[in-house]
């Protein structure tokens, strides 16, 4: 640094190792985030497709015997899955598709990409901070993966890490708390930059409430990390000292394990690594659902070429969201023994909270009212987020109310409930996203055949998955279960599984057709018709496609607000913000 | 070609050039994380049968010795970037460097500290107080390490910063204030918490 300052030398052109790998450009790691974050979503995906086996046949030899014996006796003895295999499974799942996955892919690489062009910025605020943070999240990643090949595998105590079970577990969960204070570091590190940069970055003229909802939506996911993850990051810290140094914060005096009674000094607290597990993981499932309402969106205004209806109250909505997540927490543990008064409160605000959700999701339906909708392959995919988000917003109510919690908690009509919000809700949503600004990205359009087959492909099959747990749950089949046989409810409803299963190979294979078509277009794909393919208001198509380094020729100047579709007495039904009139 | 405004002037808006807020930012997630680590605090405590109190086990006159290392650290580092505002470098470096051995011997003292608990066989699994004090007190020591290799590394390339570019040079030294200032203040919140209560 004493001689070299890598903002002053940009207009050399970049080797390499510099534009690739260690770029420092907004654009460039955005692609970077979405490569990582999709393989990491199919890698999660693989897992949790090993444990839809054991469900639909428990006990039952795993029908491919080359990868039975690929992963060794230690995980699955004669094609039998052990529970210990099982339990690493599921907890490596759901870590690896909220922390590597989801959030990654919306904010990282949908932030990271789209967020700088549409307030008419050239870069985000900390270039080189952008940087770290993609390779903070990169070596969480690599540490996460690196946990299945320790002593004892990867973590086995669940996304949620549950003290005492968390610490009296394999080494495989230090590498777990290791691998989470990397990823915190990564979305601490973008979430100060993705603030600083929407605060001090927008474009002439660009007040904050001419700006796309999706940038709003950005802001507040960013104020989500910024606050909520540092607590979990306490924690972390918390639970490693007691693994590492024998502190006892989480676990209590007179502990007995396995028949022996655990040699710590006791006088801590399980209840604490919950509170604060939760106090970001609430705050975390809006993390992981706001970015997705900010690209349907987009979506939806350009595809039924309207103003967004509401444009305020979604903006209001999604401000008293932000805010209310922090006061829900507990909602996640109202079968600890809380007194009424602290239920009472958590009920309150759960119910609460609800509401701008509802008001975002009425906005966005009525927004389509009247509309001659274009049904482009990025609007059907949005369309199908609406009544997925609903389904898992709706089923999130009985479970915010203690008395009918009692009997769902811990069941599987919670993994129903939370995956209708994340996977038919924000991953399609997801989906739309990489359609829609695709063109943007490379200068070429994904194919539409394509693209409708891999639709109503996953549409169909991610139903399947999922619709069955809501019964399941209710007939009272408890989550984490290694054999759903093992109680006479389970059995009565085991059936289901077996279309669970077939329907979660059969997603696979439908993500097939995507894959093919990302991989396709981007070198073969139609060109696309000009920068502005789908006839966009937003400041993104104004630039050069792909954006160069500085994204715009010239900085642009904003004269409207986002959505400035079907003016009358215009000649085009769209307006762009950078156009005067 | 677009450059990123506001590197080094301040917004007209918001009245504060990029570092300046991105250092608050960071800041806000450290209230979060210390706040956290004194509410787990709170809730031991309050759920122990005993707690002891924190004077009849640790060393107050060092504590306190410590305390007035940090706070003269702190008063240093704002004359250090006072000097900058007024052009005097020689009297920057002399305070910034002040700073920096301040923070030295606030590790040294306490790694005594240390030192004398471990003899003495207190260790953070001894029991849960311990265990809260390692943790918040060791948590504070690497924001205070980490602090002065960050400000080491500003001092060594002052000279030449300070001739390319004087504005620049300054905000960077107002942005370590800022964290060094906080981490200060922890040890202020730490102190009476951990030692007098
Ligand atoms: C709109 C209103 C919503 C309400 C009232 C609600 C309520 C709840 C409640 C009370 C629980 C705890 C259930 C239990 O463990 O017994 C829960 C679990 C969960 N919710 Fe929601 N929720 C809502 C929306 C969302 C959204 C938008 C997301 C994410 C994108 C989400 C993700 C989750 C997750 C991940 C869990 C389970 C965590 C776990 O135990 O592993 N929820 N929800
Ligand atoms: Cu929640």
């Amino acid at each position: 640094m004493s001689v070299q300052h890598p903002l002053e030398h940009r207009h050399e052109a970049p080797g390499f190792w510099r534009k690739y790998l260690f770029s420092t450009d907004h654009k460039t790691i955005g692609i970077q985030y979405a490569i990582t974050a999709m393989f990491f979503l199919l890698f999660g995906f693989a897992l949790i497709m090993l444990i839809r086996w054991q469900l639909a046949y428990p006990g039952k030899p795993f029908p491919i015997p080359f990868l039975a014996s690929l992963l060794g006796e230690a995980r699955m003895v004669s094609g039998i899955m052990l529970p210990e295999f099982y339990n690493e499974l599921g907890a490596m799942h759901g870590t690896i598709m909220i922390f590597l996955g989801v959030v990654p892919l919306a904010v990282g690489a949908f932030g990271n990409y789209v967020m700088p062009l549409q307030i008419g910025a050239p870069d985000m605020a900390f270039p080189r901070i952008n940087m770290a943070s993609y390779w903070a999240y990169f070596l969480g990643g690599i540490v996460m993966l690196g946990s299945f090949f320790v002593p004892g595998g990867a973590a086995s105590s669940g996304w949620t890490s549950y003290p005492p079970l968390a610490n009296i577990a394999t080494q495989g969960q230090t590498f777990w708390l290791i691998g989470m204070v990397f990823l915190i570091t990564s979305s601490l590190l973008g979430s100060i930059n993705f603030i600083a940069t929407i605060v001090q970055l927008r474009a002439k003229g660009l007040s904050f409430f001419r700006l796309p909802f999706f940038v709003w939506a950005q802001f507040v996911t960013a104020f989500l990390l910024l606050l909520a993850f540092p607590p979990l990051e306490a924690a972390g810290v918390l639970q490693l000292m007691d693994r590492l140094f024998g502190t006892s914060f989480f676990l209590p005096s007179g502990l007995v394990v396995g028949g022996k009674a655990l040699e710590v000094s006791g006088g801590g607290n399980p209840l604490l690594w919950q509170h604060l597990f939760w106090f970001l993981a609430h705050p975390e499932v809006y993390v992981l659902i706001l970015p997705a309402m900010g690209i349907v969106a987009e979506i939806i205004a350009n595809n039924t070429r309207k103003p967004l209806w509401g444009y305020k109250p979604l903006v209001y909505s999604v401000l008293f969201l932000g805010f209310m997540s922090f006061i829900v927490w507990a909602h996640h543990m109202f079968i600890t023994g809380m007194g009424t008064v602290m239920s009472t409160f958590f009920q309150a605000t759960t119910m609460i909270i609800s509401i701008p959700s509802v008001v975002i999701l009425t906005s966005l339906i009525i927004s389509l009212w009247g509309a001659s909708i274009r049904y482009t392959v990025p609007m059907l995919f949005a369309l199908a987020f609406l009544p997925m988000f609903g389904i898992g917003g709706l089923t999130g109510l009985p479970l915010g109310l203690a008395s009918s919690d009692i009997h769902l908690h811990d069941t599987y009509y919670v993994i129903g409930h939370f995956h209708y919000v994340v996977a038919p809700g924000t991953l399609l949503a997801l989906f739309a996203g990489v359609y829609y600004w695709f063109p943007k990205v490379t200068g070429r359009m994904m194919s539409e055949k394509l693209g409708k087959i891999h639709f109503w492909l996953s549409l169909i099959f991610i139903n399947g998955v999922f619709l069955p747990m809501f019964f399941q749950g209710m007939a009272g089949v408890s989550r984490r279960l290694y054999d759903p046989t093992t109680y006479a409810y389970g059995k009565v409803v085991q059936p289901l599984n077996i279309v669970m299963s077939y329907s979660a190979w059969l997603l696979a294979v439908a993500q097939i057709f995507f894959l093919i078509n990302l991989v396709y277009s981007i070198w073969k794909g139609e060109k696309a018709s000009s920068d502005n393919p789908w006839d966009a208001t937003t400041l993104e198509w104004a630039t050069p496609t792909p954006p160069p380094h500085g994204n715009f020729l010239t900085p642009p100047e904003v004269y409207h607000g986002p959505y400035e579709y079907s003016v009358p007495g215009r000649k085009t039904d769209f307006l762009p913000q950078n156009q005067s009139e | 070609m677009m450059e990123i405004p506001y590197t080094v002037k301040p917004h007209p808006v918001t009245g504060v050039y990029n570092g300046k807020f991105g250092i608050w930012l960071f800041l806000a997630s450290e209230v979060m994380l210390f706040g956290a680590l004194f509410s787990a605090y709170v809730l031991l405590r309050v759920g122990a049968d005993t707690w002891p109190r924190g004077s009849a086990l640790l060393n107050v006159p060092l504590a306190t010795l410590n305390t007035m290392l940090l706070i003269t650290s702190s008063v240093t580092m704002v004359m250090s970037w006072a000097s900058l505002k007024v052009n005097n470098f020689g009297k920057y470096r002399f305070y910034f460097a002040s700073t920096i051995f301040l923070g030295l011997a606030f590790l040294v003292v306490k790694s005594f500290e240390y030192g004398a608990k471990f003899e003495h066989n207190h260790f953070p699994s001894t029991d849960t107080f311990y265990a809260i004090y390692f943790t918040l007190t060791g948590l504070h020591g690497l924001h205070v390490l980490g602090g002065i290799l960050v400000n080491t590394y500003l001092l060594s390339t002052a000279k030449s910063m300070w001739n390319r570019d004087p504005e620049h040079m300054t905000n960077r030294i107002e942005c370590a204030g800022l964290y060094w200032h906080f981490v200060d203040l922890v040890w202020i919140f730490l102190f009476p918490v951990l030692y007098l209560l």
